[in-house]
């Protein structure tokens, strides 16, 4: 299948992730005391990430954007794994996912 | 048309991501996650990477998003008071989106591509071969060892979520097998000469002298 980035044009796709991000990046902002929330925004965001990488991938005809995205993907499953996990062992001890008083842990 | 459906499926993605984060219920959020992420697949369709839109289905749609789903679903959180504060910062994090936004349409309006970035293409997209052939063809080969790290990275995850949450239980069963291993016939087997057409009226009750006490990882607590 050839790429249709270019009939639909490339700066269509980049202002999609671009509102994307910013939309990922507003959420963080917005739900600052629930962190399941924000590991999602964290997920949007890199979503905008993959959708760039793809459409300049597909603009150029060179594949490293793809393989760039694929591992974008991988990392971004690492992350939330670790995330939720984190978000699971801080729940069974506080009770409670309020990312606010986190630095109340240390010590 | 190509064009129509490109419209279609960034209006979902978008008005999908929107309302993930501005969702009262997670659960809902975690939904119009997935919903976001089966449009942003049809993206990739649309833009020729097809093997990467299925991968973000399966790897997305099938594990993260199930993943949120059962994390939203298990841990008993008072969600409502959770969105205290919500109205106090959305003008921060609208102020910082925009003016994010803003520099990003900068760019965006003020960008051209430099005309010899076709000859620096570090893996041009074959013609003759589908996407995922030419997707493997470079992976296994140009990319093998960033591939290798990938894997590394997500065993190095594997553990570290296993680690996290593992808790030792305490009081449960667990089998030991050198202990299975040493039983000999005579402690465990204990053969009887029965009477035919006795009941265990005339018999008696028969137990077995010496049952061997289960193992266990620590002694069980007692629960108040």
């Amino acid at each position: 299948m050839t790429s249709g980035v270019l009939a639909v044009g490339l700066g269509k796709f980049l202002f999609v992730s671009a509102v994307l991000l910013v939309l990922g990046v507003f959420g963080i902002f917005l739900n600052r005391k629930n962190i399941i929330v924000i590991l999602m925004s964290i997920e949007l965001i890199l979503l905008a990430v993959n959708i760039n990488l793809v459409a300049f991938s597909g603009a150029l005809g060179d594949l490293a954007g793809q393989v760039l995205a694929m591992f974008v993907l991988t990392v971004a499953a690492a992350e939330a794994a670790i995330g939720l996990a984190i978000v699971v062992v801080y729940f069974r001890n506080r009770g409670s996912i309020e990312v606010e008083d986190v630095t109340m842990m240390k010590g | 048309m190509i064009t129509l459906f490109f419209y279609l499926f960034s209006a979902v993605l978008l008005g999908a991501s929107a309302m993930v984060v501005t969702s009262r219920n997670p659960v809902h959020a975690v939904l119009f996650l997935i919903l976001a992420f089966l449009n942003a697949a049809a993206l990739f369709l649309i833009a020729g990477a097809e093997f990467l839109a299925l991968t973000l289905v399966v790897v997305y749609v099938g594990a993260v998003a199930v993943l949120f789903l059962f994390v939203v679903m298990m841990l008993d959180v008072d969600f409502v008071q959770l969105r205290e504060g919500f109205q106090r910062y959305a003008p921060v994090g609208a102020a910082v989106g925009l003016v994010l936004f803003g520099e990003l349409a900068a760019v965006l309006f003020g960008w051209e591509a430099w005309s010899g970035s076709f000859a620096v293409r570090g893996s041009a997209t074959p013609s003759s071969v589908s996407n995922t052939v030419a997707l493997g063809q470079v992976l296994y080969t140009h990319y093998v060892y960033l591939f290798q790290l990938s894997g590394l990275i997500l065993l190095v995850a594997m553990i570290g979520a296993i680690v996290l949450t593992h808790r030792e239980r305490r009081g449960a069963l667990r089998q030991d097998i050198g202990r299975q291993q040493a039983r000999r016939v005579d402690e465990t087997l204990e053969i009887l000469q029965v009477p035919s057409r006795a009941g265990a009226g005339q018999i008696g009750l028969f137990r077995p002298k010496h049952l061997p006490s289960p193992v266990r990882d620590r002694e069980p607590v007692e629960r108040a």
